[in-house]
């Protein structure tokens, strides 16, 4: 599932009910005439800020990989990839 | 009845920035796992995304390079799937609006020119590396993750499926390859998966509709590329001829066996749910920008091309040679400028064979050469003022090659040093010329006879004569003249 | 003490009459003795509070203190703070320490205020009750059977309970209003983009926005002040130069306005749609009241229309929760926080580590946005919400060309018992109906106490022009010189 959430069978009853009564919710949407209304998926209408190209960060690999799951030789470890 | 295979490829090439395209963080190779994965490159709770302009510019180089349009506002999206070296569980990718589409790459196939149209290119963040078991000290059913190249900055070169040969793709890509080195947005380096290629393949029917096609994924070399898709190709072909059906897939290439297979983590690849990234505003590019990034571009390998054939009536052939990379026409260019236009037919066959040949010959690059395009110049000016023969100047090449000299007198040391002035005083030569003729009565008797070829075998026993010092087109003026031809 | 301003105190600071070290122990006795109760910290830690105390009297020796210098305040626990946990209120993150901070923690180290710990909060700010957190329910100290309202319910409690003088919260769709409103305290969400959202753990980034929560909005702008500027690292951040907001707090709206109508001039717009049906009576009255007293203290009032606030729950379950899903894909369980302890393969510990980190609320929202975004739905709910979100910022656009600020009740009911709603995620969403709007249009809106209902505090809800902060925060101020709701506190919490 897209999503990457296990779902035993008995939750997914009880999840699909209340998903139900949300789709009821937003529902509603599909019935407004939006035409020639531009998607707005910012909060303002700004432009994007540009960074220079230069290196800022020095390595704190320890740091980070202390609060780390599995690290092994300076790898987070998972299981097994397989492409 | 003949099949069509008709090709497409996606190309991710790594921009030369120094920093990563949404962090601070070093883009070097080859670094210690994970010390150049910052905050934002592994994807720590709460950090942002801060767009690096210099991977911008470079995408907008590109555009002017193949003649796409640049979109003055573009989007980007996030590509949503679960992998364990895309930390943040989706990608920063352009989706419906990209940075730079459409243009052309122009290739050379058996059958002339070919434009390959060019669908768009947009950018994105690399992903980091999977290391599987066995590499390093590993544990059995494990992989590590190195988030280092995660976040390096790539432009995704999409091209139309315009390509119907791995020939094609390969001149395609080759074509591509040395024109983002040429503009400098990418180091080109194949083994550090600077330039890596995904060829989507499918075969039809001539006329018929375009069938379906499988992606091979991260071809990192032009052998690959070629094996690939041949191989994929013919698999299709004799799966269908078998009554068998394509299915869409992603496949990888395996170097080893020299075959493709379906791989098998893509499963709900179908379904990215892209949408507009809210951590970033939209990139707006400005007609100022363009203008600057174009008038610092240098002069494009076609436009060279096309000069070098209509100035100096090069060959096509040649022109591309000249143009394989910046530093050979760089190179080239500063010995005409020294020798003027007239001798740059000449200095294109010195640069194209005798350079090349042994550039190639030692495995150097043209960056490397022992020999500069001064020494060259002078060299070739030794040879237009008659004071070498064509088979002398390769003997003082091979010296200079060696390193004899190096200062840009070398070329008149060497001659000197080894006596190997051309003898074109006719005087001089009249003599040996005469002793010839009285020692070849045949052959005079052939040549008087009408046939040609007898005065080749005198100008070369005089040439014997001067030890190969004398002048063969003088010698051969002065034969004519003694035999009353 | 536990009733000072943030004047107050930097005065009494300021006058050694007490040092940062007493204040903090002051506050944190409180919070041991009451936060069993309430459940208002996730974390708290006497000995580094006291140790960034004694520092901050330090500074104050050396005459180098700022308002904030030496002023306990607690913060969110969706702000990352180097070396303290910082869970978001999800088991997900229950063993994260932070490697860093973030822009708003580093302000309030500058400004030499003491961290007094971490608050309670919605599993990532994802409710309006404080009923996700995986720490469990906040109390609402009014009433410990009610709810305080969510997400940042653990701040509006502490500040309610006196367990903190000020607080910091983050607001979605009505995160640190709503609370507020039902704990009775002041809380405002600034402008988008003026408070960076730089380690400030996302839930839906084109939404979020980290604001001040307190006892007046005399403190909410010394708090603002602090908080709110320019950050490089957020490509969302406004450039706009930061503002003392506690500097003109007590002019006149304009200036020459006649004494005992400092508001004379103010235009504030009643939106009818935020008056009609599911609005509790005795709510509607106290809004209505707090307006007369606007009114008698200059402004005058004028009726607006917001005709699409109704579609704004909606476009908000359709926006939101399409962000989160994809923000909150990083929690995989690779890097940091919580990973499943058995799993067969790579998918299946993915599958279970989130099943098993995130928490009911949490899980449905990613399953909403996942689907809303999916082939096939894109363009029928998201892409179609995203328009409506539009239209409603329109209407605000038109709003403003009549009034100054839009006033209205912030909930529409006073504080629910604890369970009530959770069974009905549905009907909790309309919680947020009259907050919602102000973040899809970016603007920025405060909410102050303004009365009572059935014993359990009214909020006064405001919202601005964008980067409108310093008059908005000036009109409560006026409004709270002439009232005292904001000083009234719940009893039985030793206040």
């Amino acid at each position: 599932m897209l999503a990457r959430i296990e779902t035993t069978p008995a939750e997914a009853g009880e999840v699909q009910s209340k998903l139900n009564d949300i789709f009821g919710l937003i529902e509603r949407l599909r019935a407004v005439d939006t035409t020639g209304i531009e998607p707005m998926s910012h909060a303002g209408d700004l432009a994007l800020r540009l960074r220079e190209d230069v290196v800022t960060e020095t390595d704190r690999r320890a740091q980070y990989q202390a609060v780390a799951p599995k690290v092994e030789a300076g790898l987070y470890l998972v299981p097994k990839v397989i492409e | 009845m003949s099949w069509e295979i008709v090709i497409g490829l996606e190309t991710h090439t790594q921009l030369s920035t120094q920093s990563k395209i949404f962090s601070g963080a070093s883009t070097a190779f080859g670094a210690e796992p994970n010390v150049q994965a910052s905050a934002v490159d592994i994807a720590l709770p709460g950090v942002l995304p801060v767009a690096n302009r210099a991977a911008v510019e470079r995408a907008i180089r590109f555009g002017l390079a193949v003649g796409a349009t640049i979109h003055r506002r573009s989007v980007f999206a996030r590509k949503n799937y679960f992998y364990p070296d895309l930390p943040k569980g989706y990608q920063i990718s352009q989706f419906e609006i990209p940075v730079v589409q459409g243009g052309t790459i122009t290739i050379a196939t058996k059958d002339g020119e070919k434009t390959v149209r060019l669908t768009r290119a947009h950018l994105e963040e690399d992903a980091g590396k999977s290391l599987h078991e066995g590499a390093g000290e590993l544990g059995q059913g494990m992989s590590g993750i190195d988030l280092n190249r995660a976040g390096t900055p790539l432009l995704e070169i999409v091209s139309e499926p315009d390509m119907c040969s791995s020939e094609e793709a390969v001149a395609y890509a080759r074509a591509l390859h040395s024109l983002v080195r040429w503009i400098g947005i990418c180091d080109g380096n194949m083994q550090e998966g600077s330039f890596r290629c995904d060829a989507n393949v499918s075969v039809r029917r001539p006329g018929a509709p375009l069938g379906t096609r499988r992606e091979i994924k991260n071809l990192n070399s032009f052998r690959f590329l070629q094996q690939a898709i041949d191989y994929e190709a013919q698999w299709q072909i004799e799966t269908l001829e078998d009554g068998g059906r394509i299915q869409q897939a992603t496949v990888l290439f395996d170097a080893d066996t020299g075959r493709t297979r379906a791989m098998r983590s893509k499963e709900d690849a179908h379904d990215y749910r892209y949408f507009p990234d809210p951590d970033l505003l939209p990139l707006e590019v400005s007609e100022s920008w363009i203008e600057r990034v174009k008038s610092e571009m240098t002069e494009l390998p076609a436009a060279k091309r096309e000069r070098y054939q209509g100035d100096y009536g090069l060959s096509a052939y040649d022109a591309a040679q000249l143009t394989q990379s910046r530093e050979t026409a760089a190179f080239f260019e500063d010995m005409v400028q020294r020798l003027g236009a007239d001798a740059a037919k000449q200095c294109a066959n010195w640069v194209t064979v005798e350079l090349a040949g042994a550039l190639n010959r030692d495995g150097l690059d043209i960056a490397q050469t022992p020999v500069s395009s001064a020494l060259l110049a002078a060299l070739v000016s030794r040879v237009r003022d008659n004071t070498l023969s064509g088979k002398m100047a390769k003997d003082v090449f091979d010296a200079l090659w060696k390193g004899e000299g190096g200062s840009e007198g070398a070329v008149d040391a060497i001659i000197a040093s080894r006596g190997m002035k051309q003898i074109s005083d006719t005087g001089e030569l009249e003599g040996i010329v005469e002793s010839v003729i009285v020692a070849n009565p045949k052959s005079v008797e052939e040549f008087r006879a009408g046939k040609e070829k007898a005065l080749n075998a005198l100008v070369g026993q005089a040439m014997k004569a001067t030890k190969g010092k004398g002048n063969p087109a003088v010698l051969n003026e002065i034969f004519r003249k003694k035999l009353g031809a | 003490m536990i009733q000072a301003s943030l004047k107050e105190l930097a005065d009494a600071l300021a006058s050694k009459r007490i040092s940062s070290a007493e204040l903090t122990k002051l506050f944190l006795s409180r919070i041991e003795s009451l936060n069993p109760s309430l459940n208002a910290f996730i974390t708290f830690d006497a000995d580094r509070s006291l140790a960034l105390a004694r520092a901050a009297d330090e500074r104050l020796a050396r005459g180098e203190a700022g308002p904030l210098t030496g002023i306990p305040v607690a913060h969110k626990d969706i702000f990352c703070t180097r070396g303290w946990l910082t869970s978001c209120g999800s088991k997900m993150l229950s063993n994260f320490i932070s490697p860093y901070d973030a822009h708003v923690i580093e302000r309030f180290n500058e400004a030499g205020a003491v961290m007094l710990g971490k608050t309670n909060m919605d599993e990532f700010a994802m409710g309006s009750s404080n009923e996700s957190s995986w720490y469990g329910p906040v109390k609402n100290p009014w009433d410990t059977a009610k709810v305080p309202g969510g997400s940042s319910g653990g701040s509006a409690c502490a500040i309610a309970a006196r367990l903190a003088p000020a607080a910091t919260g983050t607001d979605t769709g009505g995160s640190i209003r709503q609370p507020a409103a039902l704990s009775g305290i002041s809380g405002i969400k600034p402008t988008y983009g003026r408070v960076s959202r730089y380690g400030m753990i996302a839930y839906a980034s084109s939404l979020d926005q980290g604001g001040p929560m307190a006892k007046s909005a005399e403190d909410l702008a010394i708090l603002l002040s602090a908080m709110a500027g320019f950050d490089t690292r957020d490509s969302t951040s406004s450039e706009r130069a930061s503002e003392d907001y506690a500097k003109d707090l007590d002019a006149a709206w304009t200036a020459g306005a006649a004494s005992g109508k400092p508001l004379a001039g103010l235009r504030i717009g009643i939106p009818k749609e935020h008056f009609g049906a599911g609005l509790s009576g005795d709510t509607a009255s106290a809004v209505r009241a707090a307006l007369a007293e606007f009114e008698k203290i200059g402004a005058t009032l004028v009726d607006i229309s917001l005709p699409n606030s109704g579609l704004s729950v909606p476009a908000y379950y359709v926006i939101a929760p399409a962000e989160a899903s994809s923000n909150l894909s990083r929690y995989d369980g690779v890097r940091y926080g919580y990973r499943a302890p058995e799993y067969d393969d790579l998918q299946d510990m993915y599958c279970k580590t989130r099943a098993q980190g995130f928490g009911a609320e949490v899980k449905r929202r990613i399953l909403i946005g996942a689907y809303v975004l999916s082939h096939g739905y894109y363009d029928a709910y998201y892409l179609q919400a995203q328009r409506v979100r539009r239209l409603i910022a329109q209407d605000f656009e038109q709003a403003f060309k009549v009034c100054d600020l839009i006033m209205g009740p912030t909930s529409p009911t006073v504080a629910f018992d604890i369970g009530a709603k959770t069974s009905d995620p549905a009907k909790m969403y309309l919680n947020d109906i009259y907050t919602v709007p102000a973040n899809l249009a970016g603007l920025p809106a405060l909410s102050i106490p303004c009365g009572f209902d059935s014993g359990l505090p009214v909020g006064l809800h405001a919202v601005g022009n964008y980067f409108a902060e310093g008059g908005m925060l000036r009109a409560a101020h006026h409004y709270q010189r002439a009232t005292d709701w904001h000083r009234r506190a719940p009893a039985g919490m030793g206040t």
